[in-house]
């Protein structure tokens, strides 16, 4: 049996305030240098929700755009796609949504099932009825806020005595989370709101892929988190299973479910293993999720405000991809042709890259032009080359092009063509695991099906040392190929869907000869 | 003079650069003594 | 540059003193090498970590840099690292190293 790629969705949540009170950068800057310029000046370079819409990143990531598209433009040598404006500002695309600020909070409070997030009455009243309308929220989750809400005296209090954090709206304080305990640190306020933030914006992915796949929730019988946050109490601090607690207000009530953490690397950790679990029969529907994360949120804003470019890094991402046994018809996953970075491969860059990318198709008897379209780390160079991290994606292609020269497959004068014909250039927000590799999977699945590309490689890279366990790196890759129709599922596609496919194929050549003849 | 034979050593590889264990392997072979070596993320 | 890591320089050169410490750097860019190699003498020039105000002048290379390439054992180079020599900008990653080296550098 093989796994195949039903399909993905993508979500963004644009989220201004947790940006200055929430991401690292800032928080340990108001430690060390509470009277900091860089704090004055943030705030002036805050995006408003109009003009997170209209980036051409944002809406490459929710589907609107293709990574195509955003390859034609034109972008500005030094501020990149920063000042140039999409001709789609669709909060919704075929792939999610960006939602913004005062609706995602509500989706915490819907997720919070230990009373800690309390909102303020008059907030609720303003934005209930917005939130209600949002395509993906179901009336079991808006019917999870509560009727009763709280005085802002009280909020503001808890604040200010019971070590609650609190949660904002313009600089206005709306809310807050409660700690979930009065001594264990691992239940703390702060940790209760990144892990919240964590769940709902797996929450709306989970219903972002639900809907772009058109899958019956019910038919999903098991769900990976791979995001990089830690539930648990003062026994056991990453305890886990952000994938059930999801899934339980996503309402997939027939799944299980568990974690996987690898840093970057632990969607493809979890996309292999779902796809094992497909290929073994052991479930028929896996769904892979994560959520974003607040702590990176304007991370490298110090940089984006000295070099007068908006905080580019005020969104969380979100994913889910779904997973199925084979109906002869969707994109296949290989899971002969898994790149392992293994304890043993080291940390040179030729290494990692060797055993990501080199090994796994020679062991198949493929070269590295084998393979259509690569996708590894898809970071928005907006993002990162102000940062001094350079263009992420781009520095993997010169690798792997590196890599190829270095084997003997590729002529050192095709070098500077590699990465744009093998390659795609990074729209993902920085958000750790989102960025790695996965955001290519749904458009990976439309180029295939459409003929466009015949594969696509999907590389993840974990930064573990990181946790100061191990110096180790980490990677894990897998092929998407063109499913070849044979072998497929008993009862997998029936004969009236073939029918109906054939139906179609014909309908649309014979427009396609129509308009020729015209 | 050589400037690593004898030195003591502190490595600030980057994931996106040259990773510290990398950089960690080439100073050893130079008669440096390693004495820190970590690797920076700035994704 | 990271705040621990910070925290590691300034122990180390107090520890062996800074004439006998050299660190060697991995960026990805020339301006990122420059901000580490500035941090690492000058002290820390976004003035959030230990090194804020505090100019060790240390010796500082980044690992693609001719001067300490030449010391390295070829073949381990050549595995370890030389395959970046094509994705890094290196020449800008020089200029940016031998500019902070020669204002800040106090051992040379």
């Amino acid at each position: 049996m093989k796994a195949v790629i039903k399909g993905a969705g993508y979500i963004l949540v644009h989220v201004p305030d947790m940006v200055l009170r929430n991401g690292t950068t800032q928080t340990t800057e108001r430690i060390v240098n509470p009277d900091s310029e860089y704090l004055k000046e943030l705030p002036k370079h805050l995006r408003s929700f109009e003009e997170v819409c209209s980036y051409w990143p944002n809406q490459v990531y929710i589907g609107n755009k293709t990574p195509d598209d955003l390859a034609a433009l034109e972008a500005d040598k030094v501020r990149g796609w920063a000042d140039l404006k999409c001709d789609v500002t669709d909060r919704y695309g075929k792939f999610g949504q960006i939602m913004p600020q005062q609706q995602f909070l509500l989706l915490m409070q819907a997720c919070d099932v230990f009373d800690l997030l309390k909102l303020d009455a008059g907030f609720v009243d303003k934005y209930k009825a917005e939130f209600a309308e949002n395509p993906l929220i179901t009336e079991d989750i808006t019917a999870r806020i509560p009727e009763t809400q709280t005085e802002i005296a009280e909020i503001e209090r808890l604040v200010k005595e019971e070590h609650s954090e609190g949660l904002y709206m313009n600089d206005v304080l709306v809310g807050c989370i409660k700690r979930a305990h009065d001594i264990d640190v691992n239940l703390s306020a702060h940790v209760m709101h990144e892990n919240i933030v964590s769940k709902a914006s797996s929450v709306l992915s989970i219903l972002a892929a639900v809907k772009s796949t058109g899958i019956d929730k019910n038919e999903v019988e098991y769900i990976i988190d791979c995001c990089e946050e830690a539930c648990g109490d003062m026994n056991q601090r990453g305890g886990g299973n952000f994938a059930k607690a999801a899934a339980e207000i996503a309402g997939l009530d027939n799944a299980s479910g568990s974690d996987t953490r690898g840093f970057c690397a632990g969607p493809a950790h979890a996309i292999v293993e779902a796809a094992a679990l497909v290929a073994s029969g052991t479930y028929k529907t896996v769904m892979v999720t994560a959520g974003g994360c607040t702590a990176k949120l304007g991370m490298n804003a110090k940089n984006h405000v000295e070099k007068d470019l908006p905080a580019l890094e005020d969104c969380l991402g979100g994913f889910a991809v779904v997973l199925t046994a084979d109906n002869g018809i969707d994109p296949v996953i290989n899971l002969n042709m898994v790149g392992r970075h293994t304890v043993g491969t080291g940390a040179a860059p030729q290494n990692v890259i060797g055993s990501l990318v080199a090994a796994p198709l020679e062991k198949n008897g493929l070269k590295i032009t084998d393979i259509d379209k690569y996708s590894p780390e898809m970071q928005n160079p907006d993002i990162t080359k102000p940062a001094g991290a350079g263009d992420v994606p781009l520095a993997n292609y010169k690798m792997i092009a590196a890599l190829a020269v270095k084997n003997g497959e590729l002529q050192r004068a095709d070098l500077a063509t590699f990465p744009a014909k093998h390659g795609l250039v990074g729209w993902a927000p920085t958000q750790g695991h989102i960025p790695s590799g996965v955001p290519y999977i749904g458009f990976a699945k439309d180029d295939i099906l459409a003929g466009k590309i015949k594969n696509a490689m999907i590389i993840g890279k974990g930064s573990l040392f990181l946790g100061r366990m191990t110096n180790l790196f980490d990677g894990v890759s897998f092929v998407i190929e063109a499913n070849d129709g044979n072998n497929q599922a008993e009862g997998g596609v029936s004969e009236a869907e073939v029918k109906g496919l054939i139906a179609k194929a014909m309908k649309d050549f014979a427009a396609a000869l129509m308009e020729q003849a015209e | 003079m050589s400037i690593l034979a004898g030195k003591k050593v502190v490595i600030i590889g980057d994931r996106d650069g040259i990773p510290g264990l990398a950089i960690e392997a080439c100073a050893k072979t130079a008669g440096a003594e390693v004495v820190f070596s970590s690797t920076e993320c700035f994704v | 540059m990271d705040l621990e890591n910070q925290k590691r320089v300034k122990d180390f050169a107090e520890q062996y003193g800074p004439e006998n410490v050299v660190v060697l750097l991995g960026a990805a860019e020339g301006e990122a090498s420059g901000l580490a190699a500035e941090t690492v003498t000058a002290g820390d020039p976004t003035y959030a970590g230990p090194l804020t105000g505090v100019s060790l002048g240390l010796t500082v290379y980044h690992v693609c840099e001719p001067e300490v390439k030449e010391e390295f054992d070829a073949a381990v180079y050549d595995e370890q690292v030389s395959m970046m020599e094509m994705v890094l900008d290196v020449d800008d990653i020089i200029n940016e190293m031998k500019s902070i080296r020669e204002q800040f550098c106090k051992y040379l």
